[in-house]
């Protein structure tokens, strides 16, 4: 079957599947999928355009989608004036103490030969500045920390629209992604995988501990949202109207009563909140995949695809390989920042202790590698499938525990074990799903399609 | 109080602190890292499931000794576990060679890049991680019984009138001496057996290996078999000496790679002395070291704050600095081990 075909059947099927829980479970659920899954899908394009293009590891996305989210707090939070005043001007003088003794190190090894003597100084430099730091550091840290610790106890943000920070999460995640591609590209590939898993476990033990910066684990809560609140719907007339028209009542003569128009009305509030979201998902991800198909079918994806295929051919046509995968790597990471930053803002709270790797790094890897390495619809379609297994599975097995009562007891110590186990049965399904389509389809559900011109 | 009398105090603390804690957990790395670097040497590719492989071979041991408790099986003094271990050994080294088998058997044959082993091990990783959280769930269990200490702070102070007390937990040495018996038994194996010597060979150069009539297959097997082992000694240990938690162990995985990379891959012996290295240097960096400059500094020298040079969180960050060190610097490893 051409790709083509896949693509429609594949899709079609989705569109089912969420129907099907829409009409089953609730819209609200079937919505709330919809957007996890678009926004997963964002994060698979990022990975596919490491992994797909280029045929980089990166073990590490969950950095991107921690530090995507962390920029969406400090930009849309406001910023905390007193905590500023205590403690800003201490930690600004940390970081440009930092710079400097960056700066000075990385000159030091560049001008003085190597040998002794470097080594001495450098370990001179590294350690001045990190006593000088710390001194700063403690004191800064302490009077934020300190400043009504229950609410804001941190910087804050610079209190602008949560939007602008989708973008500037892309940035940030850049950035990180530039510095981790000093340290680690050109390892092989294992290695890369390894460092950058090890990145990303730092970055989160970063944000769980640096209170200051993102109030570690006691969490950002009630960020500014995009679209309108629940209640803020409820109480408007357009809305009220709008509800009326859907069931049939806009005459007045109200054949429903009062308590089903109101649970009407807070099921159709949540449904218009959660289709605001998608509008806004739905936008990123068709710009993001334009993009990533125009570039995978232009010379440059080309390009990359031959330094994948062969490395040491791509390199003897004049092509650098560091650099490329480089700058492949900091595109990819951008978006997977990008999709970070847009979870953060679904969610309307910053929760570091909740990245895991294996929900914000392999989960991804699954998406990627079953809808199709290379293919930027089939990470989209890989993602909706994954991500739809992922939280059906819960309700599904716990359905499936709960229909085993003819052979057990519902009190048996084995039926309440089930019963609480039951949840964990998604890993073991991904797990499977990852090695059954690594084994028999490799190529995904949407395979890697050539370019006509070859 | 004179000066000798601190300077043993200053001693004592940090044996109790960092020297004793660091040779325990740097044998259980130890373990677990010659698991992934035997596997890393005659497989080649690193695998992202062996922290659940240890995690499953605790799960076994952990079921086992209740069986054996609840019969009334104890082995005196000594932790129930033991008894349970060689049964749990055998189980896991059946389930790696099945998982060897049915996943990555396939992926040998066919001669793919070493990255496809790589992602079929999250696979794998995935669905041990499942697998073990449905069987035993994730609460904290702890299986260790016997007696606790060897040792006691409150009677070490007692005996030597110092103010600092020395607590010796029978597990931390029981994790030496199970460490160093196993090691030992591994270098025999690779040096004297002719299967050893086999995947010492394969390991070198995989063609002039094959070319000498060396049975690949036979050579895997063994690999997985060894691998699976250590990893649930490994597991084990460390399970009796803090707790069994399944999330713990897949957070075991970089240092444990840390540790593998920093003795050279392919390196046994190199996986050892990475052990201790990594961990060695993970608790010194993160140990405050205030009552320690207390007792030998002048008393206007002491520290105000901690005199600690990260804090615990920051684990990671010391095993992975190590890492990036290693490689940057010194790419084979201390023990000039290959260079994937």
């Amino acid at each position: 079957m051409s790709n083509k075909g896949r693509a429609v059947i594949s899709f079609s099927i989705m569109a089912l599947m969420i129907a099907i829980v829409g009409f089953g479970q609730s819209w609200n659920v079937a919505l709330a999928i919809f957007n996890l899954c678009l926004i997963s899908a964002v994060m698979s394009m990022g990975l596919n355009m490491q992994w797909g293009y280029a045929g980089l590891f990166n073990a590490g996305v969950m950095a991107s989608t921690a530090i995507g989210g962390l920029t969406a707090v400090l930009i849309s939070y406001s910023p905390v004036s007193k905590a500023w005043s205590v403690g800003g001007s201490s930690i600004l003088i940390v970081i440009i103490s930092l710079l400097l003794t960056i700066t000075a190190g990385l000159l030091v090894w560049k001008k003085i030969p190597k040998g002794r003597k470097r080594s001495w100084i450098i370990t001179a430099v590294v350690l001045i500045g990190y006593l000088f730091m710390r001194f700063f550091y403690e004191q800064g840290t302490s009077a934020i920390e300190a400043v009504e610790p229950a609410k804001t106890g941190f910087l804050g943000g610079l209190g602008l629209p949560i939007l602008f920070s989708w973008l500037a999460g892309g940035v940030a995640a850049a950035g990180l992604a530039w510095l981790i591609g000093r340290i680690a590209l050109g390892l092989r590939s294992d290695y890369f995988a390894i460092a950058t898993l090890g990145i990303s476990e730092i970055m989160i033990s970063i944000l769980k501990n640096e209170d200051w910066l993102s109030r570690g684990v006691k969490n950002v809560t009630g960020l500014k949202r995009p679209v309108p609140y629940e209640v803020e719907l409820q109480q408007s007339e357009w809305f009220i109207n709008m509800v009326k028209w859907f069931y049939g009542t806009s005459d007045g003569s109200s054949t429903l009563s009062s308590d089903t128009m109101r649970e009407a009305m807070q099921l159709s509030a949540g449904v218009v909140v959660k289709l605001c979201y998608s509008v806004l998902f739905v936008a990123v991800v068709l710009i993001i995949l334009g993009f990533a198909t125009r570039a995978l079918n232009s010379p440059w994806g080309r390009m990359m695809r031959a330094i994948r295929d062969n490395e040491t051919a791509a390199s003897a046509m004049g092509k650098d390989i560091t650099s490329r995968h480089r700058q492949v790597f900091i595109i990819g990471s951008a978006v997977i920042g990008i999709a970070g930053a847009m979870l953060t803002t679904l969610d309307g709270q910053f929760t570091p202790g909740s990245y895991i790797p294996l929900r914000f790094t392999f989960l991804i890897w699954v998406m990627v590698i079953i809808g199709g390495s290379g293919n930027n619809l089939g990470s989209i379609i890989g993602s909706f499938i994954t991500w739809f297994v992922w939280i059906e599975a819960e309700p599904v097995s716990i359905w499936l525990v709960s229909n085993l009562d003819f052979v057990l007891e519902e009190t048996s110590p084995l039926m309440l074990h089930l019963q609480e186990v039951a949840p964990h049965m998604r890993m073991v399904l991904m797990g499977l799903i990852l090695v059954l389509v690594l084994r028999f389809s490799p190529k995904g559900i949407l395979p890697e399609k050539a370019p006509d011109h070859y | 109080m004179d000066y000798s009398t601190d300077m043993l105090n200053a001693l004592v603390l940090i044996t109790n602190y960092v020297l004793i804690p660091s040779i325990s957990y740097g044998s259980q790395l130890a373990l677990g890292a010659v698991g992934v670097t035997l596997v890393f040497g005659i497989l080649r590719f690193a695998n992202f499931a062996h922290g659940e492989m240890m995690a499953f071979g605790t799960m076994v041991t952990i079921f086992i000794t209740w069986w054996f408790q609840s019969m009334g099986v104890y082995i005196g003094a000594l932790p129930t576990a033991l008894v349970a271990l060689p049964f749990a050994i055998l189980l896991t080294a059946l389930l790696a060679v099945a998982i060897d088998k049915s996943v990555f058997s396939f992926y040998r044959i066919h001669k793919s890049k070493p990255v496809t082993f790589v992602v079929a091990s999250v696979g794998v990783m995935f669905m041990l991680n499942g697998l073990v959280r449905i069987l035993i769930g994730t609460d904290e269990r702890i299986f260790r019984d016997g007696q606790k200490f060897l040792i006691k702070a409150g009677a070490f102070k007692k005996m030597t009138g110092l103010s600092e007390g020395l607590a010796l937990k029978q597990t931390q040495v029981l994790t030496f001496v199970l460490a160093v018996i196993a090691v030992l038994a591994l270098f025999w194996f690779l040096q004297r057996t002719r299967t050893g010597k086999a995947m010492r060979a394969f390991s070198d150069n995989e063609d002039l290996a094959l070319l000498s009539g060396i049975n690949p297959e036979r050579v895997v097997l063994v690999t997985w078999i060894i691998a699976a082992s250590l990893a649930t000694l490994a597991g084990v240990l460390y399970g009796l000496d803090k707790s069994f938690k399944p999330m713990v162990y897949f957070h075991l995985l970089l240092p444990i790679f840390a540790a593998a990379i920093v003795g050279g891959i392919g390196q046994p012996l190199g996986a050892i002395l990475g052990g201790y290295i990594v961990a060695f240097s993970e608790i010194t960096a993160t140990y405050a070291f205030k009552k320690f400059f207390k007792y030998l500094a002048p008393d206007n020298f002491v520290p105000d704050g901690l005199a600690q040079l990260l804090t615990t969180e920051y684990k990671f960050a010391v095993s992975f600095l190590i890492l990036v060190l290693v490689l940057l610097v010194r790419p084979t490893g201390i023990l000039r081990g290959r260079v994937l």
